[in-house]
């Protein structure tokens, strides 16, 4: 449905997209994923054809973005990120405006659907400029589904929003999402990992990585770590396992138990499940786990990676890089 | 021409619901309307000569065009709903010209609200229809021209004041330009500054002369101002 082969651009001498490529098949909900500045918006200006790529195409519903872009526009529902209302109409009348440059045959009825598929038909004949920040959200999502798009591009659709909000737009994307492909955009992890079949995680204008969230998490392991519970461990703890063969990180977490990394493939826990015996002391507690995605998007597009290749911990602001 | 009529009734719904068009067509008008008195009671003559001809209402017509249309696409590009509308099929000569088209209906509105004036002189008097229309007609391409001018400006900048004060600048400019003309009649650049006059194109039509090298005149004042308008549009992407 959309194929992008090295699509870059410019803003003056700043590159804010570098040779991207990727493809979305017919009814795939794909989510971009990237810290603030990553070039997100930039490439989803492009599919829609509001901004020229300096180079390379983008091919959407087998139209050029660039020279058939009044095809791919009639094709494709946008939602910017800053959702741009005109605060003196209508929601029926900004519906309405939204519908008549679609040219829909029907406007009334268009109007009533998305409306209605919205949850905002109470809210029809307010003021846009009286609505709260959900509402409005609400009102840019019904007019991306007015004209039943093959495409929707959602730039960070639930940014703003209280978390009952969230859920419901969610709820909302993934009933589009059944019939229709959805590229959305996002920097919150659980969001992409929910709602989309297939991620791309973009840093600095470039995609690191791609793929399913499982796939992601699963590639990107380049290690593997244990959760380890003692029960009265001293101050000694870290050093005896740090010792344990094979460990290659030892990390004590907010309430009292340790992380463990080793090689991927490499399973410690039966060592470590010894060194804490032999210590004499009580293990509550040892289980593998995972990378979260969460840790894989700050690995891949935090600067400092830690020399072990784990990511540090978690620090206000660390996913907020601006370009 | 679908989109264009689409955007341009949006617009006028946006001028009449937000106090642009009250205030703007209450000072024209009043401006008018005192001139109007002013003249009639002073000169009695029934002519439209002295209000339609006067420097007073030029100045108030660029005041005019300026204000009504400064914010046709500066707010569009300042709010971010150029976004919406043009990542829609609508072409960018299209949102320009229905954009325009939206304040040239507004200012004709004001102008029939101003027909009054014409009415009350056949009352009074026996004014020359003709010329009084032709004037008309004059005033309204001069308007036609300035608000394109004024469209134009309105592209270049997401700030309402700068793209005001920058089509005043330009309409007191092509005002100016001919007195500069007349300095040095017979000349090339004297008999060209003068030809490229916004209102020495304007006095045959009170005289109640229609020259079509004047109509056309204006006309192409239009449709470069709209065709530069699309290109800056245009060219906003590629930055």
């Amino acid at each position: 449905m959309i194929e992008a082969e090295n699509l870059t651009r410019y803003y003056g001498p700043t590159r804010a997209v570098h040779d991207i490529s990727f493809h979305v098949d017919k009814g795939e909900v794909v989510g971009f994923l990237g810290p603030n500045g990553a070039g997100k918006t930039t490439t989803m200006r492009m599919l829609t054809g509001f901004l020229p790529p300096s180079d390379g195409t983008a091919r959407v519903a087998d139209f050029d973005v660039f020279h058939d872009s009044l095809e791919v526009r009639r094709r494709v529902g946008y939602m910017p990120e800053t959702v741009p209302l005109y605060p003196e109409m209508t929601v029926w009348a900004y519906l309405d405006y939204m519908a008549a440059l679609r040219r829909l045959p029907d406007r009334k009825v268009a109007v009533e659907r998305v409306l209605q598929a919205c949850g905002i038909g109470d809210r029809a004949d307010s003021m846009i400029a009286k609505l709260s920040k959900g509402y409005r959200q609400r009102v840019g999502l019904a007019q991306a589904i007015l004209h039943e798009p093959e495409v929707l591009i959602l730039d960070e659709p639930t940014i703003g929003l209280d978390p009952r909000q969230v859920t419901d737009v969610r709820a909302l994307i993934q009933e589009i999402g059944r019939e229709h492909t959805v590229i959305l955009s996002s920097h919150v992890l659980p969001e992409v990992s929910q709602t989309c079949n297939r991620v791309l995680i973009i840093n600095k204008g470039e995609i690191v990585a791609e793929g399913t969230p499982d796939e992601l998490t699963s590639q990107l392991q380049g290690a593997e770590r244990a959760l380890v519970r003692i029960a009265d461990a001293g101050p000694e703890a870290a050093g005896v396992l740090e010792r344990v063969e094979g460990v290659i990180g030892v990390e004590a977490t907010a309430d009292g138990a340790f992380q463990i990394s080793y090689a991927q493939g490499h399973d410690r826990r039966a060592e470590l499940a010894r060194a804490v015996v032999e210590q004499g002391w009580g293990l509550l507690e040892l289980c593998n786990v995972g990378m979260s995605l969460e840790d894989i998007f700050l690995q891949l597009t935090t600067e400092e990676v830690d020399p072990k290749g784990f990511p540090k911990p978690l620090e206000s602001g660390k996913g907020e890089q601006d370009a | 021409m679908h989109n264009v009529w689409t955007i341009a009734r949006r617009e006028l719904y946006a001028y009449f619901s937000s106090p642009i068009a009250y205030v703007t067509m209450a000072a024209f008008l009043g401006v008018m309307g005192l001139l109007f008195y002013l003249f009639l009671v002073f000169v009695q003559q029934a002519t439209m000569d002295p209000i339609l001809g006067s420097g007073w209402i030029f100045f108030v017509l660029i005041l005019y065009a300026a204000v009504v249309t400064m914010r046709l696409l500066a707010e569009e590009q300042r709010s971010g709903t150029i976004e919406l509308v043009l990542t829609a099929p609508v072409r960018d000569w299209e949102m320009v010209v229905g954009k325009y088209l939206s304040s040239l209906i507004l200012f004709l509105i004001m102008l029939l609200i101003s027909a009054y004036q014409p009415i009350i002189l056949t009352r009074v008097g026996d004014p020359d229809i003709g010329a009084m229309l032709s004037s008309y007609l004059g005033f309204f391409l001069v308007g036609a021209a300035l608000l394109a001018i004024g469209t134009l400006t309105s592209t270049f900048t997401r700030n309402q004041v700068v793209a005001a004060i920058l089509s005043i600048a330009i309409g007191v400019g092509l005002w100016l330009v001919e007195f500069l003309g007349s300095r040095s009649p017979g000349t090339f650049t004297g008999d060209l500054l003068s030809q490229l006059g916004l209102f020495s194109h304007y006095f045959d039509f009170i005289d109640g002369i229609i020259d079509t090298q004047h109509v056309v005149y204006y006309l192409s004042l239009v449709a470069a101002s709209l065709f530069v308008a699309t290109r800056v549009l245009e060219a906003r992407r590629w930055r």
